[in-house]
């Protein structure tokens, strides 16, 4: 019983934030309703166990990548989304269609996952275990891993790059600035 | 014990709700964390499976929270290079609306 009570408290704030992130036009506000999303989903990671994995979910998930949008969102300046044609056509037929899948998905998992019960911290997530298969059964691709995040921190810097960064070294200034990369720091920084 | 079914039941909403984000979404960051929303649904499902089948005495179960751990790390990746392709459409375009982002060339 106390475990469906918490997995009832933690789902609700859970699916609250899901429905909040979907009504908020001002993309802040989306992302904040996104980290309690992801605190809620560690304390259902917790409940089944895995601490580890909800440790991960708290540090990187909620941590790292929430703050490189939200730094995002702060750099662009962004606003709120304006309603347009698009949007209304979207919601006309998004909707519905993701209605119907919902109730399909619904249906299938509740007919077919009858009888299975999981219990009350089920798995054994400590550390010791996890390690024991990362780095025995999962080398080669926990290798890949560091490859895969070592090309998108590179990828990431040439591409968020200014286009004359990348040519010149960064002391040498430029005469004036090319016409056609616009400022992103707005008003309060006076153009070369 | 509750039925597996609630967490798959609580990941398919938390999936849905990244699906219609994504559908209805015009701002760009916004579509971008419907795309974190169905993959931290997904990772729900992977963690209730692996205890379900460690339960169940399965010697491979953990794998599951292996699975949920490079899911992690792709997600990562991914919007290092996402943002930074945002940032580069922000800076050629000087919109984040979807709408008028349509084109290839500039």
């Amino acid at each position: 019983m106390l475990h469906l009570a918490l997995f009832l408290f933690f789902g609700a704030i859970c699916v609250a934030g899901a429905v909040n992130l979907l009504v908020q036009r001002h993309p802040i506000n989306s992302a904040l309703s996104l980290v309690v999303v992801m605190a809620s989903l560690a304390g259902e990671y917790l409940l089944l166990g895995a601490e580890f994995v909800a440790a991960i979910q708290v540090i990187v998930y909620a941590g790292a990548i929430m703050v490189l949008f939200i730094f995002t969102i702060m750099l662009l300046n962004a606003g709120e989304e304006e309603r347009t044609k698009g949007s209304r056509v979207a919601i006309l037929l998004g909707i519905p269609g993701v209605a119907i899948g919902a109730v399909l998905v619904a249906w299938t998992l509740l007919r077919h996952s009858q009888t299975a019960s999981v219990p009350m911290f089920a798995l054994p997530g400590v550390p010791r275990d996890i390690a024991r298969l990362l780095f025995h059964d999962f080398l080669l691709p926990f290798e890949v891993t560091s490859i895969l995040i070592l090309i998108a921190i590179m990828g990431a810097v040439v591409l968020a790059s200014r286009p004359d960064a990348v040519a010149r070294p960064h002391h040498a200034e430029p005469a004036q600035q090319p016409r056609e990369v616009p400022e992103l720091v707005g008003p309060g920084k006076e153009r070369g | 014990m509750i039925p597996l079914s609630c967490y798959l039941v609580l990941s398919g909403i938390l999936f849905v709700s990244g699906v219609l984000g994504f559908l209805i979404k015009r701002n760009i960051i916004t579509i971008f964390m419907s795309i974190e929303l169905m993959l931290n649904g997904v990772n729900l499902s992977f963690v209730a499976f692996a205890a379900h089948w460690h339960m169940l005495g399965n010697v491979h179960a953990l794998s599951g929270q292996i699975f949920v751990f490079f899911v992690m790390v792709v997600a990562a990746a991914e919007a290092a290079v996402g943002l930074a392709i945002i940032i580069a459409v922000y800076r050629t375009r000087e919109t984040l609306n979807v709408d008028q982002v349509n084109l290839l060339k500039l």
